[in-house]
């Protein structure tokens, strides 16, 4: 792919750590904008991301506008970034941020390296939550997998994880990881989730359980991984306490989703407690000046064109900060929440930014709930109140951000309420 | 059967490794046999890594001794190997007026042990010491010589001293019989039978087993578990010390303890069974660690957790180490409880003495091999850190675990080492990769492929 810097420090204009479909999006924004000097830096051997091995349709659709398969939909954006001009170095991953000096440090195979940026943005995505994290009791053997790993095993390592799977969560990611298991010829033993239902389009939900015909088991917990060498088992509990063994050789831990927020804690910038993303402005941009952040490092988990948008929309902020940086205003306001709300992005508020990306706030309720009111108060007064169609857990939906001018820069901070 | 051995020591763990490496610097040709697939992947992979200064022993034993001596060898030896010691101190907090009343009979204890540095500290003395502490404590004791360790290092870093020095490994080797013949033991294993003039039984959990297989029937070992949670490295910033509860009769309690890798742990559960595989982790066991750390240090439990383990202490019915050496040339090393990895280094010192005093004849290799360790320790540099090395290896500049910033080329050694890795984990024990956050989101699938290629086998 493109040219390697040379192992020595360097001086950009903007450097983006992770080149998925918001980093590289972004980059190609830049250079419609004749920002030059773009660097992108991917730890992974190629650009594109998470889609890059997501090898089933569902990408490009609010972005591009066409439904593509994650391969080529990352491929795409990789060289549509290349060809706006923007440098990307792959195989390089970025160890450490100084914000205030505005440096990131680099390992590469092509040397240890410091980079001096006007501009740093930080893209690199989420995880799944595995299964330590989620304090699952049991053994440790082989064949316990997040869908990221399955997916990379199946589609770049031509792998296979396994003869029967077990997949906890069933959100739209689980049924990303159906699709995976049925391509590596693994059956689906059941599908549980703790909630009541499962969270995902009742097409995908419906569709892949007639084809596939597995068991969706709700409010079910994942109680015990068995097997001492390899996954023999998996022992479950419904609500009423019942326990049962569910026989299968290995098991996919999906979704539940964690900010790639290390760098953004690194650096020390304000982390929101909701999202576990460093907070961020209208425009992108996070509490330090010169540093900005992108996809769902900021919203984990929303759909990679959601992420390519917020590279998209970032672009004229970061050419802002680039023309006037000392003017670049700092003080800003925290979106508060109250009711069943696991996060909101943006949540910093200064008066500066007035449009958030596609001219959208997301929202994530923890809870189910159908034709939700909410509003946005700021002291007594209140900024904006209207419906959502639903709330539903693990799926960010967007509300209007034409609020965000009657902010008052001088009042508390504001409050988004679900509304009883 | 062609060689009969000088000695053959049962069990690589970190106390077999250890006798077996001391015992081969003195020239003696010496067989270390172990059941597992990899040395160090018993007990002395799943504990705390605390480098004990044996200041809480029980006054008089062999383990009080060998545990104060441990401390000090583990330094002075550190040269050769490059293993990673933190002298963080340890910081004994007393959250009740029963554990206040009990400081003085632990700092009486620690004079018994030769240890008078303990240093007692006021309830804001000891928030001073850990602004994070959960409300609530009374005041403690600064214990300044306790610290971290690294148990997977010293493992292999002692049986990699043992190969290169020329001892013979065998791994995939479970004793399961053993007769005498013409003053010599025969050792049957999984895989073939072994000849040796002494036998030194460092079997951890089996040692009870191994010494009746010898014809003993000294004690039984009653596994006692221990379940741990580690966090994030992100949390290591909220904790300077070990952060020790005060034992009291019922139970030694629960710890926060930074690690060497920059993590923070939080454990161990004490649970008395009766089976020794039972190396899981339980729900009960989990939910009592967490009620545990919110109280401890609220603010850890706010981190995300990297990894949950167990290990299983060999609990016997003694209260000390059970350790003999019987006429029909056999050495009994068991029931090394909680403090094995500390004290493994002097535990060896003393078999050495023992051997010797019975007439093996020993001399120093003349010029014995050291290998360095590979660094895993945040206290120092990595090689994702440095510049040189990647310029002279990109392998070094290449990093595959993103997580824990393991590079190909730490990848590409432990598994081409002279105690190579066989399996996923012991690779992780030899470089961290898949230790961290993700759990093998990100890089799972390449470091699993990688690591069949070499070694041969399949996804273990
Ligand atoms: C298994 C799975 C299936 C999914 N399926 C769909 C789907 O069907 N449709 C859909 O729309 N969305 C899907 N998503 C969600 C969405 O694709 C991703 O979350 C999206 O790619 C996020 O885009 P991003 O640019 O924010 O981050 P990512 O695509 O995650 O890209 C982040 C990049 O940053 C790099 N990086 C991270 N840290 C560093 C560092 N320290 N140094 C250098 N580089 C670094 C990474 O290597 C990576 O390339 C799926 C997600 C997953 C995990
Ligand atoms: C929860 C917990 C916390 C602890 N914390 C600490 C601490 O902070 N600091 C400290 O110093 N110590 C600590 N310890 C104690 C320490 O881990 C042990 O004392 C030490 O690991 C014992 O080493 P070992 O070599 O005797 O046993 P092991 O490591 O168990 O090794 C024994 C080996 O023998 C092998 N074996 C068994 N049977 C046979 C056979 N028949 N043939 C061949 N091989 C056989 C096994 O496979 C195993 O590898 C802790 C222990 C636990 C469980």
């Amino acid at each position: 792919m493109p040219d390697l810097p040379q192992p020595t420090d360097e001086d950009v204009d903007v450097v983006i750590i992770g080149a998925g479909p918001a980093g590289l999006t972004l980059a190609h924004a830049l250079g419609e904008l004749n920002i030059e000097n773009v660097l992108v830096v991917d730890r992974d051997t190629q650009p594109g991301g998470v889609p890059r091995y997501s090898d089933h349709h569902g990408y490009g659709l609010r972005d591009l506008r066409q439904p593509l398969r994650g391969p080529i939909y990352a491929g795409h954006l990789a060289l549509r970034a290349v060809k706006g001009g923007a440098r990307i170095m792959t195989e390089a991953t970025v160890t450490d941020i100084n914000a205030t000096m505005r440096t990131i440090e680099v390992t590469a195979p092509s040397g240890r390296v410091t980079i001096k940026a006007k501009v740093i943005v930080i893209a690199t995505g989420c995880r799944e939550r595995p299964r330590a994290a989620r304090l699952v009791p049991g053994t440790r053997p082989a064949g316990v997998f997040t869908t990221g790993w399955l997916q990379r095993l199946v589609h770049l390592q031509h792998g296979s994880p396994g003869k029967r799977a077990l997949i906890v969560g069933a959100e739209h990611v689980s049924y990303s990881a159906v699709l995976t298991l049925r391509h590596a010829k693994c059956s689906i033993v059941a599908m549980v989730t703790e909630r009541s239902r499962h969270d995902s389009f009742t097409a995908f939900n419906i569709g892949a359980r007639a084809r596939w015909r597995f068991p969706l088991l709700t409010q079910t917990t994942v109680t015990g991984i068995l097997g001492d060498h390899q996954v023999t088992g998996v022992q479950i509990q419904d609500a009423k306490g019942r326990t049962k063994v569910l026989n299968c050789d290995n098991v996919v831990f999906t979704g539940d989703w964690i900010s790639e927020n290390e760098l953004a804690r690194r650096a020390g910038l304000v982390i929101d407690p909701g999202t576990g993303g460093p907070a961020v402005d209208a425009r992108l941009a996070t509490s330090a000046p010169g540093i900005f952040a992108i996809g769902n490092v900021l919203h984990p988990a929303a759909t990679a064109d959601i992420c390519a948008l917020d590279g998209a929309h970032a672009a004229a902020g970061i050419a802002d900060f680039l023309s006037a940086p000392g003017s670049w205003p700092t003080r800003s306001l925290r979106l508060r929440t109250e009711g069943p709300i696991d996060w909101v992005s943006p949540n910093l508020l200064p008066p500066a930014a007035r449009t958030a990306a596609r001219g959208k706030v997301l929202v994530q309720f923890n809870e189910r709930r159908r034709l939700p009111r909410l509003e946005v108060v700021q002291g007594g007064a209140r900024l904006w109140s209207g419906y959502l169609p639903w709330g539903i857990p693990t799926r960010p939906v967007p509300i209007s951000d034409s609020w965000l001018a009657a902010v008052s820069a001088t009042g508390p901070d504001p409050i988004l309420r679900v509304l009883p | 059967m062609e060689q009969t051995f000088d000695v053959a020591v049962i069990g690589g763990g970190a106390v077999g490794c250890a006798i077996a490496s001391a015992l081969v610097r003195e020239s003696l040709q010496v067989v270390l046999l172990e059941a597992a697939i990899d040395v160090g992947a018993g007990t002395s992979k799943a504990n705390t890594a605390i480098w004990h200064t044996g200041f809480d022993a029980k006054p008089g034993t062999l383990e009080a001794r060998l545990v104060t001596r441990g401390h000090r060898l583990l330094t002075e030896r550190q040269a050769d190997f490059g293993w990673p010691l933190e002298r963080t101190g340890a910081l004994l907090v007393a959250w009740d007026a029963d554990q206040l009343s009990r400081l003085n009979s632990i700092i009486a204890n620690a004079q018994a042990n030769g240890y008078s540095q303990v240093e007692v500290k006021s309830a804001s003395q000891v928030y001073e010491l850990e602004p994070n502490l959960g409300t609530g404590a009374l005041g403690g004791l600064l214990v300044p010589d306790e610290g971290l360790l690294d148990p997977w290092s010293i493992v292999i870093a002692l049986a990699t001293d043992f190969v290169v020095n020329g001892g013979t490994l065998r791994r995939k080797a479970a004793v399961t019989g053993a007769m005498r013949a013409a003053g010599a033991h025969e050792l049957q294993t999984s895989t073939g039978s072994v000849r040796a003039t002494w036998v030194i039984n460092a079997a951890g959990l089996n040692s009870d087993v191994v010494d009746r297989l010898l014809g003993h029937d000294g004690f039984t070992i009653t596994p006692r578990r221990g379940q741990l949670i580690v966090f994030d490295k992100l949390a290591r910033q909220l904790i300077t010390h070990v952060i020790l509860p005060v034992p009291t009769a019922t139970t030694k309690g629960v710890l926060v303890s930074p690690t060497v890798y920059g993590n923070v742990l939080l454990g161990p559960t004490a649970e008395d069974l009766t089976d020794k595989s039972a190396t899981g982790t339980t729900a009960e066991g989990l939910a009592t660690l967490v009620a545990k750390g919110r109280a401890i240090m609220p603010s850890l439990m706010a981190e995300e957790v990297t990894a949950t383990y167990s290990g299983l202490r060999a609990a016997s019915e003694h209260s000390d180490y059970c350790y003999d050496v019987f006429p029909d040339q056999y050495v009994r090393v068991g029931g090394i409880r909680s403090t094995g990895i500390s004290s493994a280094l002097a535990i060896a010192e003393h078999v050495v003495a023992d051997l010797r005093e019975r007439g093996v004849k020993m001399a120093g290799l003349a010029a014995p091999i050291t290998v360095q360790i590979p660094n895993l320790a945040e206290s120092r540099m990595r090689p994702y850190q440095d510049a040189a090395r990647i310029a002279a290896d990109p392998a070094y500049g290449r990093v595959l675990c993103l997580c824990e910033r393991v590079s190909l080329g730490e990848v590409r050694d432990a598994l081409t080492s002279p105690v190579p890795a066989s399996d996923l984990d012991g690779l992780r024990r030899r470089t961290r990769a898949l230790a961290g956050r993700c759990q093998g989101f990100h890089c799972g699938a390449m470091i699993t492929e990688m690591t069949s290629a070499w070694s041969g086998h399949s996804h273990a």
